[in-house]
């Protein structure tokens, strides 16, 4: 998992989402380190006055950036399926730029167990955490 | 803050039997939460700490394009929303709250095209927290899409902002 992370494997996993080009899922890769970016629009919001980001969002956007993380880390061409995943938010989503990363605490043959954080102006103070199992489809 | 305004609408399409819920149900006219409506979620059904919502297939809603099953990402904003109304439900009186943890477990996918159903009911209500279970399903609670076990935390703020569902 140390791999440097081939930015077109992301790239093609995140394609196959389409829900993830609804909600306006951006992406950046440095070597091994996958983060997701989600723009500020207005259509995200769940309280409008004054907005705040939908709990939903801030949990979907957790919840791609562990499916890409297991994805490119994996070479898998399917997209892996959430089994079980928890949401703790810790802070309200503000209107801004949203980040997301996610760790592989295991890549088994059948299940990732995935942790991930999503934080916004600083890293060090995170809006939210998963922690979850997917399942890999095997090919063969 | 009387500049506040609420952040949901209460419809005639949904049935709510209770007076008193149907009236304070009904003060959110006018207002929609933008990520419900942008996912085209409805809710269809209040009653005394319970909640019913529906959201159509829709191909951008899709989370995997070769099988055409809809994104977990959005049952999670389903299931959030429909959970918040059941508190909603369950106080009897629109109160701001913010979702604590939201745990969900993924039963099948969810078949393409065809429209998922949500229930959810609080079970509890402590001072400042409100304990919710949510299932989203296509014909039969039974046969589950997904479940949901949540905590919201009563904010105290004097706004209706908490209440992340709109009503249609």
């Amino acid at each position: 998992m140390s791999d440097v992370l081939s930015p077109e494997s992301v790239a093609a996993s995140i394609a196959r989402i389409p829900y993830a080009r609804f909600l306006g899922i951006e992406f950046d890769v440095k070597g091994d380190e996958l983060t997701l970016v989600l723009p500020f629009a207005d259509h995200l919001v769940g309280r409008p006055n004054p907005p705040f980001l939908h709990g939903g969002v801030i949990g979907a956007l957790l919840e791609i950036s562990a499916i890409a993380q297991i994805a490119a880390s994996s070479g898998a061409k399917t997209t892996p399926k959430p089994i079980d995943v928890t949401v703790s938010y810790l802070r309200g989503g503000k209107p801004m730029e949203t980040y997301a990363r996610a760790h592989i605490s295991r890549l088994g043959r059948r299940i990732a167990n995935v942790r991930a954080e999503a934080w916004q102006s600083s890293r060090d103070n995170p809006i939210a955490l998963l922690h979850g199992n997917f399942m890999l489809k095997r090919e063969d | 803050m009387s500049d506040q305004k609420p952040a949901a609408v209460a419809h005639s399409g949904v049935q709510i039997d209770d007076p008193q819920l149907a009236a304070e149900f009904a003060k959110l006219k006018g207002v929609f939460a933008p990520q419900t409506s942008a996912i085209g979620l409805k809710v269809t059904r209040i009653e005394r700490s319970k909640a019913w919502s529906q959201v159509d297939w829709r191909e951008d809603l899709v989370g995997d394009a070769e099988t055409g099953v809809i994104a977990g990402g959005v049952l999670t904003t389903m299931l959030d929303s429909t959970c918040g109304a059941a508190c909603q439900a369950a106080l009897g009186k629109l109160t701001p709250m913010a979702t604590l943890d939201l745990r969900i477990d993924y039963m099948r996918p969810a078949e393409p095209r065809q429209v998922i159903n949500c229930m959810a009911q609080c079970y509890k209500v402590t001072r400042s927290v409100c304990f919710v279970r949510g299932v989203a399903y296509h014909d039969d609670p039974e046969d589950p899409i997904a479940t949901a076990a949540a905590t919201f935390m009563l904010t105290g703020e004097e706004s209706y902002g908490g209440l992340e569902v709109a009503v249609a």
